[in-house]
């Protein structure tokens, strides 16, 4: 246990709005992600999902694992019915056809339906400036479908569809931004999370219900299953994303950036490659290059720590 | 609210084919997919509720009958492995489940 | 109370859905659908309509965000064509699965490519299975008309089930006409308001669209089906008591002249009234002739067409689309499988018309009623023609 008081774990809500049941594979720390996330947002939360892991582990008729309004229409839109319940709901509490209440409005998606399929409709929601919360649940690739390749999948990392083989090194192209993406619409409030640090997850849920407008978490979300990873790892190596600069965790406030978890001095990049077997095929240079361009990308987010953007 | 069922006629399907029991996944015991169950020993732990955060099921509980300590749901408890893992005074150890 | 006024379809839809009150409108631009959504955007922002204007970034996300709005229980209208409709094509079927009575208005435009922004229906002939109730205007008053009434009929909790009202693009859309137009309290007498049959509510939370595994799907699709077919009673009914409130009457299917009829051509959309033109005179000819007009195309209206052609021994059918590689005419295909069965079917002679923008004179109707005597005479039916093509 690192970066968590221990004693405080019995601090977190308890009104678990996401049930056991649910058919996510063992060890899955996204689901983990969801369950956390909804645990804060409460009751009054409506949820849009994209069709992908979450939607398929969740929502089989006639079972659901959700105890609050769900709806589910298509792969790459999550972000538009998410934007469409909340200016339905505006109206309608507007023209005094339902009581006004804070309802949080929710679109999830996981990396493909928001760094590749929906990325369209996502922009289109940020930009309108629905009061919203928008949430990537990254897995680093297309896992409801197999593990294939999506812009969200690492450097180097042997998915379906960029398998390591005799010539390749797997996934050749590093991996999309979104979270800067989503900061270009100048919202008020983009974050990156990580069920592996809860405090700092809930935190960020809270500030992002909380703004008036937009809002865009980007949630780390381990998959044993895809990546190769022993389950009971899920956590550790969220943590170890974090220690080795592949997944930095940082907030945009109102264009201020900060650091969430400060990490002077990385950790080796094959603390975090090793236990994976999509990146087990990698030799040291490769893993060198990397942790040179996690370095870079690292120093740059601390450049622009406290400057507003 | 009834009980919507697996196997509906077509006339017993709920309008729009949407689920109207709030939470009825808890029907599937998905405890079955399960290899190994975590076993706390009480006399190392010190109720912190980490293993009860990091749950993916959502099946750590802390037990009404052992005062404040927690125990899983045996009947969703997948067997990640993850609570024991996470556990800071290591008093959680995973036991084999015989077929 | 209702007003004279000259206007365009597409600023008469516009007119009538802010007479609806609805809540949303969210909508992309394309030609010829454009003045509708620009008219609506203008009564948002002169507070003369009280809903939200959603200026989407696709037609997808229109659909989609559309979805959004009708699942929590706003009253949502929106309005397309041709390539933004077929954007639209995957989230149709789940709009309908959903039971969400969205409706929308299709500017009707051909499909790309080439590209034309030019009218026929090879837009709303690729939807047909999307499971949406659909019916087709001929003028603006009906446009009008047909968006007042399409708010009623989705709404119905017999069907909730989204509505597509088919207006040709240009030949309606960008065309001043002569129409009466109803006032909100004539408007809102006959749509009262809407009480979804389900939504997101917090109170009461449930999940729309889950995961129809193999046990499931089979009976979801029975159900649309037994759904939109089952609407025919409700769409009747509803049209009568629009008759009643508004004293215009609408019929499933229309006919013109028919019943002493030689031979019948039956058309959809404002053509019909061009066709209805070349009747009068063909008739002033001493030839007997008839038009059977589409108005209802999904669910569609077997008896009220059996009815409407009785025992004419030769029909044509003047179809605005190519179904390539297949049956040729889209509408053709449907009305002969609707005869297959029967005792009594005439020759069934397929016109393919008005690609594009074509024009359809009066002399080419002439011609699809030669060639219906010709088939009449002879016995013999022509391969499907397409009207107009430079040979």
């Amino acid at each position: 246990m690192e970066g968590m008081n221990v004693f405080a774990a019995r601090l977190f809500p308890k009104d678990n709005r996401f049930v056991s049941g649910h058919r996510a594979c063992q060890g899955c720390a996204e689901v983990l992600a969801v369950r956390l996330i909804h645990q804060i947002l409460g009751r009054n939360t409506m949820v849009a999902s994209a069709t992908g892991c979450m939607e398929i582990i969740s929502s089989s008729y006639p079972d659901t694992a959700w105890s609050i309004p769900w709806i589910h229409v298509a792969f790459e839109n999550a972000a538009a019915v998410a934007s469409g319940i909340e200016a339905g709901l505006q109206i309608l509490m507007k023209k005094g056809r339902m009581p006004k209440r804070k309802i949080n409005v929710v679109g999830m998606a996981g990396d493909g339906g928001t760094a590749d399929i929906g990325i369209q409709a996502l922009s289109g929601a940020l930009e309108r400036g629905h009061d919203m919360i928008y949430i990537c649940y990254d897995n680093e690739a297309y896992m409801n479908t197999g593990v294939q390749r999506s812009s969200s999948t690492p450097y180097g990392a042997s998915t379906t569809t960029s398998p390591a083989g005799k010539i390749s090194i797997g996934q050749q192209t590093w991996k999309k931004n979104v979270t800067m993406i989503a900061a270009a619409h100048n919202i008020p409030y983009v974050a990156t999370a990580s069920p592996s640090y809860p405090f700092d997850l809930a935190e960020k849920v809270r500030k992002a219900a909380k703004v008036k407008g937009p809002a865009y978490l980007h949630v780390y979300s381990a998959c044993p299953t895809g990546w190769r990873l022993d389950p009971k790892l899920a956590i550790t190596i969220g943590r170890l994303a974090v220690q080795t600069g592949a997944f930095p965790l940082y907030e945009i406030e109102n264009g201020k950036l900060k650091i969430s978890v400060k990490t002077p001095k990385l950790r080796p990049l094959q603390d975090y490659t090793k236990p994976q077997g999509r990146f087990r095929h990698l030799d040291d240079a490769t893993i060198a290059e990397i942790e040179k361009r996690l370095f870079e990308e690292y120093q740059k987010l601390e450049r622009r720590e406290g400057l507003i953007f | 609210m009834a009980t919507q069922s697996a196997k509906p006629k077509w006339t017993e399907l709920a309008v729009g084919t949407a689920i109207t029991v709030p939470g009825s996944a808890r029907q599937n015991r998905t405890g079955d997919w399960r290899s190994s169950r975590p076993i706390w020993n009480h006399e190392e732990c010190i109720r912190c509720g980490v293993c009860v955060i990091f749950c993916p099921e959502g099946c750590i509980h802390f037990d009404q009958d052992q005062p404040g300590y927690p125990s899983a749901d045996l009947e969703y408890c997948k067997g990640c492995g993850i609570c024991a893992h996470e556990c800071p005074t290591a008093c959680i150890t995973t036991q084999e489940e015989e077929e | 109370m209702e007003q004279r006024l000259g206007l365009e379809a597409s600023i008469a839809i516009a007119e009538v859905v802010c007479r609806c009150d609805v809540d949303i409108v969210a909508a992309y631009p394309i030609t010829p659908q454009t003045h509708v959504v620009e008219h609506l955007s203008e009564l948002v922002a002169d507070g003369e309509l009280d809903a939200a204007f959603v200026p989407v970034e696709s037609e997808h996300s229109a659909m989609s965000v559309c979805c959004g709005t009708a699942a929590v229980g706003a009253r949502t209208f929106t309005s397309t064509a041709a390539q933004g409709l077929a954007l639209m094509h995957e989230i149709l079927f789940i709009a309908s699965a959903l039971r969400l009575p969205i409706v929308m208005a299709v500017a009707n435009r051909s499909l790309s490519g080439p590209i034309s922004i030019w009218n026929d229906h090879s837009d709303v002939m690729t939807e047909r299975d999307v499971g949406w109730v659909q019916i087709f205007a001929e003028n603006a008053q009906e446009a009008a008309d047909l968006t007042i009434w399409s708010f009623r009929l989705a709404e119905d909790r017999r069907v909730s089930l989204p509505v597509m009202v088919n207006f040709d693009g240009f030949i309606l859309t960008h065309t001043i006409e002569p129409m009466l137009m109803p006032d909100k309290e004539m408007v809102q007498a006959f749509l009262p308001p809407w009480e979804p049959l389900l939504k997101l509510d917090v109170d009461e939370p449930i999940s729309m669209g889950p995961v129809g595994i193999p046990d499931i799907y089979t009976e979801t699709k029975q159900v649309q089906q037994h759904l939109l077919t089952q609407a025919y009673g409700p769409i009747v009914e509803t049209l009568n008591e629009f008759a009643q409130h508004f004293k215009r009457t609408y019929k499933p299917i229309e006919t013109y002249r028919s019943d002493d009829a030689e031979v019948l051509l039956c058309t959809m959309g404002a053509l019909s009234e061009t066709a209805m033109e070349v009747v009068d005179r063909r008739r002033k000819q001493g030839q007997k002739v008839g038009l059977v007009r589409i108005r209802l195309w999904r669910p569609f209206p077997f008896e009220d067409l059996y009815r409407a052609v009785g025992n004419v021994p030769v029909l044509g059918v003047m179809d605005r689309a190519i179904s390539f590689g297949g049956p040729v005419g889209p509408v053709a295909s449907e009305i002969k499988a609707a005869f297959y069965h029967r005792e009594q079917r005439p020759k069934i002679v397929e016109f393919i018309a008005g690609l594009g923008g074509r024009d359809v004179p009066l002399s080419d109707f002439g011609r699809m009623f030669d060639s219906l005597y010709t088939t009449g005479e002879t016995g013999k039916i022509p391969a499907p023609t397409i009207i107009g093509l430079r040979e």
